[in-house]
């Protein structure tokens, strides 16, 4: 089983929503499409549905040319960030309606609803309608519906944007669990690299329209090739800085935040340094530390975790620090900066390896 | 600016009411000091509407009473608490431009342009707004239709109380740590009573000295962000803030020890042995190392996040989340667990034995 976009383009007017696009999903992946909104992300799974026509180029499924067969003709199930179910008809009903439409007889549809239900808590609810229902409850209603028929692949957008943060962490560790014994391939879209890390599998980085990386999530993540995919798959933001190299001492451009690295690769020039968060804290971590003080603008507390952003020289830095650490609002304070995790890019903006 | 003081609390929608699931709100007693920066923070359905609402006087409570610097305004309407209001959605005029809508509640006063001139540039100043001043308010972006809701509601100088309702939704997510620096330093600067309603820890967390977490309708603590991280005092607290949230497994109390199983857990509690219909224990993901002894678990799932690990384990009455540096080493099968202490609590029907 595969999926196979070649040289897929989309053109809608004048204005490109996809441009050129080659990407094979393997049999049993879970892939992750991220990207902000307008990345491309839902025209993409428009088109590997087959709900939407590209304008050039040519999709195989399993080795086969399925460009321009309709989605109603090919095995295809999908999940929007809206709560989508028929407001008339019970629970049950809901997830049982795809079977119904394959004619599969009474007592087998009452067996795989029962079962789907099991796993995904909706078994209490079969008899109620969806208005009667959590919001999380819903979404999980038309999960069911999405995984009750042996679809080939499986397309979720955004299907937990719309729930609040302690149901969304509830789904997003039960979701991968729902496809372990399964002969799919699944695609989901999000805007957040939180929802990519956690689910794992595979992920392509999106940016205005066009794939920047895509490959093991982990991988992406530690290794972007590019600046555009490390900034799309960091949140926070990463902090970006132009820096400049002479000797074995790097710079940043018009301030005095300086610091060394001991072997290098790299020609004396120009820069830029990525610089995730949780690579700034308010205590040392790791072997190469570098002390900054920084002004600070607004500590953002999660429950567990604490944002810091702060001024220093020209520019705005966000740190991230385990536990719960409140700074006063334009006072003076000291953040460490772990130098070994800085990723560094030349002046095409590629990835290059310092060490 | 105004104390306020919520006393005895209690509201049910039901005209009768026999059991604890008709009360929307149930005894509530709350101090809120004179120009405090407060949160109701809870899922929907815990009741912070319900109360948001009899603040500001758009419902009668069933039982009890709030007072305005000691006096009793339950029988009030909105308009005699002189309250300002902020909404999840802007609440602005399209067709005036900035400065006429950041005057508009003054003008609605009768205060003298002059004065009004003087107010309107000062929150201008402090909102950033100074620029757009006489723009049509129908041109701009939502964050920018938003700030001149804060704006409206921020430029009265006479009011009790700010209230916001889960004021940052609309807003980007990329430019709320902005609105939220902007609210923080507003707060510092003019010192009002402000209290924000919200769903979300981070909005609460981060705007508020102080937090009242609310669950089916309770207040459940009432806490600095420390506090609610560091000492949850009831289970719900533990689990709702922080991510993963607090790990809570069965145990059994005995002669003033606590135990899972035959493993026996030191805590910095003094125990007392007490009736509960049910005893757990909670430690969050934050406080568990693997070590040589201790409670055996199986890992099940060990997750990535780039930053670190969250390792899912089971032991004998259930899962146990652990958070751990993502350059340790995890061990693959079983292994052991122990828990720190300092941050190991135990509870009783829910709610923290001490």
């Amino acid at each position: 089983m595969s999926l196979e976009l070649r040289d897929i383009k989309k053109k809608v007017g004048q204005e490109t929503h996809i441009y050129s696009t080659n990407l094979k999903l393997e049999k049993n992946t879970i892939n992750i499409l991220l990207g902000s909104t307008l990345a491309g992300k839902t025209s993409l799974m428009k088109i590997m549905a087959g709900l939407d026509k590209p304008t050039n180029g040519e999709i195989f499924f399993n080795n086969q040319n399925v460009t321009g067969i309709k989605v109603q003709k090919r095995n295809v199930s999908m999940v929007y960030q809206q709560f989508i179910n028929y407001q008339n008809f019970t629970v049950f009903e809901n997830i049982a309606s795809p079977l119904k439409i394959l004619r599969i007889a009474n007592e087998e549809i009452k067996k795989r609803v029962g079962k789907i239900a099991e796993l995904l808590k909706l078994s209490a609810m079969l008899d109620k309608k969806p208005s009667e229902l959590s919001g999380g409850q819903q979404q999980r209603t038309a999960l069911a519906r999405a995984l009750i028929k042996d679809s080939d692949l499986i397309l979720l957008d955004e299907p937990l944007a719309n729930l609040d943060f302690k149901l969304r962490e509830e789904l997003r560790e039960e979701l991968p669990k729902l496809f372990e014994d399964r002969e799919c391939i699944v695609v989901y879209a999000t805007t957040e690299p939180t929802d990519a890390l956690l689910i794992g599998g595979y992920t392509a980085t999106l940016l205005e329209g066009k794939i920047v990386q895509y490959g093991n999530t982990l991988e992406v993540y530690n290794k972007p090739n590019n600046l555009n995919s490390a900034k799309v798959f960091s949140d926070p933001p990463m902090n970006i800085a132009e820096v400049s190299k002479f000797g074995n001492s790097f710079s940043v451009n018009n301030d005095n935040f300086k610091w060394k690295i001991n072997s290098s690769k790299l020609k004396d020039g120009n820069y830029t340094v990525g610089i995730r968060p949780h690579n700034i804290t308010t205590y040392k971590e790791g072997n190469n530390s570098l002390e900054i003080k920084g002004k600070i603008l607004i500590s953002e507390l999660s429950g567990s975790e604490s944002l810091i952003h702060f001024t220093n020289g020209k520019y705005n830095w966000v740190s991230l620090s385990n536990g719960i650490h409140q700074k006063k609002i334009g006072n003076l304070e000291t953040f460490y900066i772990n130098v070994d995790e800085f990723l560094y890019f030349d002046q095409n903006n590629r990835l290059v390896n310092y060490v | 600016m105004s104390k306020i003081t919520l006393k005895e609390l209690s509201h049910s929608y039901l005209s009768t009411q026999s059991k604890k699931d008709d009360w929307a709100l149930r005894d509530v007693d709350i101090d809120w000091k004179d120009g405090g920066a407060y949160a109701l923070l809870g899922p929907s359905g815990c009741g912070k509407t319900t109360l948001l609402n009899i603040v500001s006087g758009l419902i009668k409570p069933t039982k009890g009473k709030i007072l305005f610097n000691n006096e009793d305004v339950t029988n009030k309407n909105p308009v005699e608490r002189n309250i300002a209001q902020i909404f999840q959605f802007p609440v602005i005029y399209d067709t005036m431009t900035v400065y006429d809508n950041l005057a508009f509640p003054l003008k609605n006063r009768g205060m003298s342009n002059n004065e009004i001139n003087s107010k309107v540039l000062e929150i201008a100043e402090m909102l950033e707004l100074k620029s757009t001043l006489s723009n049509k308010a129908s041109g701009l972006t939502a964050d920018g239709k938003q700030k001149i809701s804060l704006g409206r509601g921020l430029v009265r100088t006479d009011v009790n109380v700010i209230m916001f309702d889960e004021p940052l939704t609309v807003i980007d997510p990329h430019l709320k740590w902005i609105l939220r620096s902007k609210l923080k330093e507003l707060h510092q600067k003019i010192n009002r009573t402000m209290i924000y309603v919200t769903h979300d820890q981070t909005e609460a967390l981060t705007f508020a000295e102080q937090v009242v977490v609310m669950h089916e309708g309770q207040i459940v603590q009432i806490g600095t962000p420390v506090d609610l991280f560091e000492k949850p005092k009831h289970t719900f607290v533990g689990h709702f803030i922080g991510s993963p949230g607090m790990n809570i497994l069965p145990c059994k109390i005995s002669k003033g020890e606590v135990y899972i199983d035959d493993n026996k857990i030191t805590t910095h509690q003094k125990i007392k042995d007490k009736n509960f219909s049910k005893t757990e224990i909670g430690i969050r993901p934050e406080f568990i190392t693997f070590s040589k002894e201790g409670i055996p678990v199986k890992i099940v799932k060990v997750s990535n996040t780039g930053r670190h690990k969250i390792i899912e384990t089971k032991c004998s009455k259930g899962k146990i989340k652990i958070l751990s540096k993502s350059s340790n080493e995890i061990p693959t099968d079983s292994a052991f667990v122990s828990f720190n202490k300092e941050f190991t609590y135990t509870y009783g029907d829910d709610w923290i034995i001490e």
